[in-house]
Parts: structure tokens; C-alpha cells; sequence
């Protein structure tokens, strides 16, 4: 039980810190570095750029490996299809993110900052994907 | 530090922000041997999808979130940002809900972890949310649509 939240506890934590440091949790950065065609704000290229390069050598790390230090076994993604659901809800998520400049990860860090706006924009996404399921079928 | 041409950038912040944020996921990665992708944490909190990873650390992860920006927030004093009206919010909250379901993961699972493994997947999933991110705030400043006061 400890075992199995603490590591997640952390690493939350962590990444919580990261979005905030790193402005992701302010839409009008996020906002300002989607705008491409106008003010452009390129902060987050930095932001991912950072994360995705220490990712990078956690993979490295990761392929020599013969299980996790804190548990007994991988569980990752394995799939490699590009299917019309991936795109057509990536697509949909964009937009989303472009409307507001919140994404899931800031959404729940922005409780900790203004509370009312990130849960009002937290529970509709919840809901939204409530409904997916809804409609899949698997509820 | 100040980027030529960018006045209002902040590269440095980023960048810190960014490796806090990569070695979250790495601890993730190889601590708990899994992706530390939240919109597939936060169904799986929420018990709308299935994953093996235990219900508790889901939400010690969620829970982790908040805590890390209050740390950093009472540790830079920033000035909290402006966020979208209530409707503005619902309707994104709502899209980005169902998009991360039908696409299977966000900016974190895809952008993070799947980018820096060079998964197929998330490399197509992040240039086309990128794509309609750019064309959504593109087409809301060109109709005039502000959504922060």
C-alpha cells in the first residue's frame, strides 16, 4: 500500500511543481504559445523540450531494466496503430486546450492556485470523459 | 534571462519546470513501471477506465499535483494568472475530456513519455493537438474571441 502510493505521491508532486515552475499553469502562457500567428510566447518549447529530454535517458535507463525498482513489473502502452479515434481525439483535445490553455496536468495542479476555476474546468472534464464511456458502451 | 525578441518568455523557468516535470515521469518510469500520463490517471482515479495501476496511486498521484504548485507557489510568490469564465472553462474542460479519452492520452502521456520513447502513437497524437491548438487560438484572436480578462 505504501509502496504503491508513495512513489505515485512523489512524482505527482514533482510534476505538480514542474507545471507551475514552468508556466503551465498559466493560461495566458499557454495561450501565448499556441498563438503561432501572433504573440508568440515560445516558454513551453522549453518546458517540453526539458521534460522530453530527461525522459528521453529515463528510457535508455529503462531498456536495460528487468523490472521497476519499486514494483514487480512494467505496464506500458505497447500499441502502435494510428487509428482515425487517435487522431480525431487529439484533434478535439487541442481545441479544447487552445480554448481555455489548460490541459488535465495543470488543471488538477490549478486547484492548489484558484480553486474554483480549475475544479469547474476539472469536473467538465471528467464529464467529458464520462460520456465517451457512456457512449462506448463499457459503463 | 531574457530571450532575444521573446520579452516576455521565461526560457529558464521553462526549462526548470520541464526537467521537474520529465523527472517526475522518469520516477514514474522506474519507480512504479508506469507512464505518468494524467488524463489516463485521472479516469482511472475516477473508476472510467480500466489500467492495472492500484485505484490509492492514482490518487496519491492527483493529490501530488496541487501540492507540488502550492509548494512552488509559496516558494516564487507569483501572482495567480487569469483563467477563462466559468462557460469558457466548461466547454473546454468537456472537449479536452472527451479528446483525451477517444486520443488516449494529453500534453503529459503523449507529449512526455510517448515523444521521448518515439512512439508512433503519440508523436501523430502530439502534432495533431498541436496542430488544432494553434488553429483554435488562431481563429479565436482572428473572430475577436478574448476568453482572459
Amino acid at each position: 500500500m505504501i509502496r504503491d502510493t508513495l512513489v505515485p505521491l512523489l512524482a505527482g508532486t514533482i510534476f505538480g511543481a514542474g507545471l507551475m515552475l514552468g508556466g503551465m499553469t498559466d493560461p495566458a502562457r499557454v495561450r501565448g504559445f499556441l498563438d503561432l500567428f501572433g504573440a508568440w510566447d515560445p516558454t513551453l518549447a522549453f518546458v517540453m523540450g526539458g521534460a522530453v529530454l530527461v525522459m528521453a535517458l529515463a528510457w535508455l535507463l529503462q531498456n536495460r531494466m528487468q523490472r521497476p525498482v519499486f514494483a514487480t513489473s512494467f505496464a506500458l502502452p505497447d500499441r502502435s496503430d494510428i487509428t482515425a479515434k487517435l487522431v480525431g481525439g487529439s484533434a478535439l483535445f487541442g481545441i479544447g486546450w487552445g480554448i481555455a490553455g489548460l490541459c488535465p496536468g495543470p488543471g488538477f495542479a490549478a486547484l492548489a492556485i484558484e480553486p474554483l476555476s480549475a475544479a469547474i474546468f476539472v469536473a467538465a472534464m471528467l464529464a467529458g470523459m464520462m460520456l465517451v464511456r457512456l457512449v462506448e458502451g463499457q459503463g | 534571462m531574457i530571450l532575444p525578441g521573446f520579452p516576455d518568455a521565461a526560457p529558464l523557468a521553462g526549462l526548470g519546470g520541464g526537467v521537474l516535470i520529465g523527472l517526475a515521469a522518469a520516477l514514474m518510469l522506474l519507480g512504479a513501471g508506469r507512464i505518468a500520463g494524467v488524463s489516463g490517471i485521472a479516469a482511472r482515479a475516477f473508476g472510467l477506465a480500466e489500467s492495472s495501476m492500484p485505484r490509492a496511486g492514482t490518487w496519491a498521484f492527483l493529490i501530488g499535483l496541487p501540492l507540488g504548485a502550492l509548494f512552488v507557489a509559496s516558494l516564487i510568490g507569483a501572482a495567480v494568472p487569469s483563467f477563462a469564465g466559468p462557460v469558457t472553462l466548461a466547454i473546454a474542460g468537456v472537449i479536452v475530456g472527451i479528446g483525451t479519452r477517444l486520443g488516449s492520452g494529453c500534453t503529459s502521456g503523449h507529449g512526455v513519455c510517448g515523444m521521448s520513447r518515439l512512439s508512433q502513437r503519440s508523436l501523430v497524437a502530439t502534432a495533431t493537438f498541436m496542430v488544432t491548438g494553434f488553429a483554435t487560438v488562431a481563429a479565436m484572436n482572428a473572430l475577436g474571441i478574448a476568453v482572459l480578462p
